[in-house]
């Protein structure tokens, strides 16, 4: 696939491809335009692998932001048999930026939930570039209040810059909305499987991020704010996103490290934005192992499990002396 | 204060989990004999505003109230047990703005004498028992961080636990502290899920907003009250005013993310005004039956 759009440390990589791809098409190759053209296939290999090994946080941001990274409406068409899709919050509308239905992955008849960004810019006005407003969370809680019900696990797939900062998201109750979700799910006696998928943008990706399993693709990054946000306060101009990238530790080895994802999942070569399939499929596998193993737990066991696994959080000074009971 | 602030022109400043935006000017009651309240604009003399719960004796704007003040106001005298104060912040991403985090965390401590941005503890309110803490928003903002989400979570185990109710006053401008990174927004999971176990076990809590409650503090436990109070004009919302104009690039309605602007569109039960939260609560309890 020709990447329509190239972030500046990927340039090197699409100038060899682009040699490459003069030399494959010559008719009639030699013996010694053959032996390049392998060469150079194995160059294009290794510099995938320098620039992409060495990405640093504010790299990895642009990467889960790259316009032709993979959506949740392209691993529903690419990793589900089938996918019935349901709309609504019965309160207010549908929220475009949360997609929700019954899917079929393997055998595992699952309620998927994906927040979608718009992969052309008809979609992207609809969604909101990712950003749900409260109707989206309700929607989200009642398809998974359905799903516990009928005992069908869930998928969740995040992928948001934040909830949307708007008069009709604060008149409708955004705080409480995604309050009410990390409540719920919580207690949800099923299977919750969350990966975040490109962007976790603060309390717009938590509110579906409350699982019994949470994994992160490798250029993914999930964060208490935007990288830009924390710039503007904390040194005045969004010019600082890179340093406010570094000082948050928000990508997937410190992720790991602070408890809050129990898997860095590995992106293709070059990133998934490269190869939609070979992504998907390394996400469906993550997916259906972990509905396999969470399935042999007792609905008890499972809650109990859930809710150690976000009660550990933290990192706090303890000394002995306290008037606590 | 912040209603006035919202139709004039607002801080530069945005602070925490989306941006939930606070005034730069030093919270509470202004350092000095006497005093400009903030809504009528009247000189008022200091002492007078704090013998009279922090209100203007003008025009009765709430001024923000210390927390161990706030306690005082609210629970039967020496009846506060004080739980968790032996925890205290680390400083787990390493963080350095114009200082570093733990240099803040001193300085915060010194400046407001707590450890955190909040108490919790047990107490009585007119002899009811009942499991009560606040977020300051005098320390970093009353934001969020491991050791708030830590003594909150803690504070709802207890109170399910001793079958007590639970009674949350917040005040919280920063929302989720964004100097503890993403272990932060974690705890928004964490409290809300102990609240959760507390709400099914039949536990009811009383939550109370207060100027400002705002981003991750607002989007979980300061939501989640069985009844939720409100100061009179706090600024209650997810996203900092500033941010929500950037966005619709409109005007923002007078009086939005008030007190007042959430009981019209449904998310507060009552507005009451801080000499009459004692009695309310307790009324409040008293037909729960808790
Ligand atoms: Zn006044």
């Amino acid at each position: 696939m020709k990447p329509q759009y190239v972030l500046p440390f990927e340039r090197p990589i699409v100038e060899l491809e682009e040699q490459l791809s003069k030399l494959e098409s010559q008719p009639g190759p030699t013996p010694t335009t053959l032996e390049s053209i392998r060469n150079m296939r194995v160059e294009i290999a290794k510099l995938k692998r320098d620039v992409f090994e060495n990405l640093n946080p504010w790299e990895t941001v642009q990467v889960a932001r790259h316009q032709d990274r993979p959506q949740a409406r392209d691993y529903i068409e690419l990793i589900c048999d089938e996918f019935i899709e349901l709309h609504g919050d019965r309160a207010f509308g549908d929220d475009r930026a949360i997609n929700a239905g019954f899917a079929k992955i393997d055998d595992c008849k699952v309620l998927f939930i994906g927040q979608h960004k718009g992969r052309n810019l008809k979609e992207r006005n609809e969604c909101l570039y990712g950003c749900a407003h409260p109707e989206g969370y309700r929607k989200a809680l009642l398809k998974m209040q359905l799903a516990a019900k009928f005992n069908l696990p869930i998928v969740c797939l995040i992928d948001t810059p934040g909830a949307y900062p708007g008069i009709g998201a604060e008149e409708r109750g955004q705080a409480y909305a995604i309050a009410v979700n990390l409540r719920e799910m919580s207690q949800l006696p099923v299977p919750i499987v969350c990966i975040v998928i490109g962007e976790g943008g603060s309390g717009g990706a938590l509110g579906l991020g409350i699982g019994d399993y949470v994994g992160i693709l490798q250029f993914a990054y999930y964060s208490v704010i935007s990288p830009e946000g924390c710039a503007g306060i904390m040194w005045k101009s969004v010019e600082f996103a890179s340093k406010a990238a570094h000082a948050l530790k928000f990508t997937g080895p410190d992720l790991l490290k602070f408890g809050v994802v129990d898997e860095v999942i590995p992106e293709p070569l070059g990133a998934a934005h490269r190869d939609h399939r070979a992504m998907a499929s390394t996400l469906k596998a993550t997916i259906v192992r972990n509905l396999r193993s969470l399935e042999t737990l007792s609905a008890e066991s499972l809650l109990e499990r859930r809710y150690q696994k976000f009660r550990r959080i933290g990192e706090f000074e303890e000394t002995l002396v306290s008037g606590a009971s | 204060m912040e209603a006035s602030r919202m139709t004039s022109d607002p801080p530069p400043q945005q602070r925490g989990f989306d941006n939930g935006e606070t005034p730069r000017k030093k919270r509470g009651v202004p350092e000095g004999l006497w005093i400009q309240c903030e809504s009528c604009k009247s000189t008022v003399y200091r002492k007078q505003v704090e013998q009279n719960l922090y209100l203007c004796p003008d025009c009765s704007h709430h001024f923000i109230v210390p927390g161990r003040v706030r306690i005082q106001q609210l629970l039967d005298e020496d009846s506060f047990e004080e739980w968790f104060d032996n925890l205290t912040s680390k400083d787990p991403l390493g963080f350095v703005d114009s200082k570093p985090y733990k240099d803040r965390l001193v300085a915060e401590q010194k400046k407001t004498g707590l450890k955190d941005a909040c108490i919790a503890g047990r107490g009585y309110m007119r002899g009811r028992p009942l499991v009560f803490a606040l977020t300051d928003s005098s320390f970093i903002m009353g934001s969020m961080g491991s050791v708030v989400g830590e003594m909150l979570t803690r504070s709802v185990e207890e109170a399910t636990r001793l079958k007590l109710p639970l009674v949350i006053v917040s005040g919280s401008g920063g929302g989720a502290r964004m100097h503890e990174g993403i272990l932060s927004l974690m705890q928004m999971g964490k409290v809300s899920a102990a609240l959760g176990r507390y709400q099914s076990a039949g536990g009811l809590f009383i939550s109370v907003l207060t100027n400002p409650t705002m981003g991750g503090v607002a989007a979980s436990f300061a939501s989640l009250g069985d009844i939720t109070l409100a100061e009179p004009k706090a600024l209650v919302g997810f996203a900092g005013p500033r941010v929500v104009r950037a966005t619709c690039k409109i005007a923002l309605p007078a009086g939005f993310q008030t007190s007042e602007f959430l009981l019209e569109h449904g998310f507060v039960d009552r507005i009451v005004p801080r000499p009459e939260l004692r009695t309310e609560i307790s009324r409040l309890i008293d037909y729960c039956g808790v």
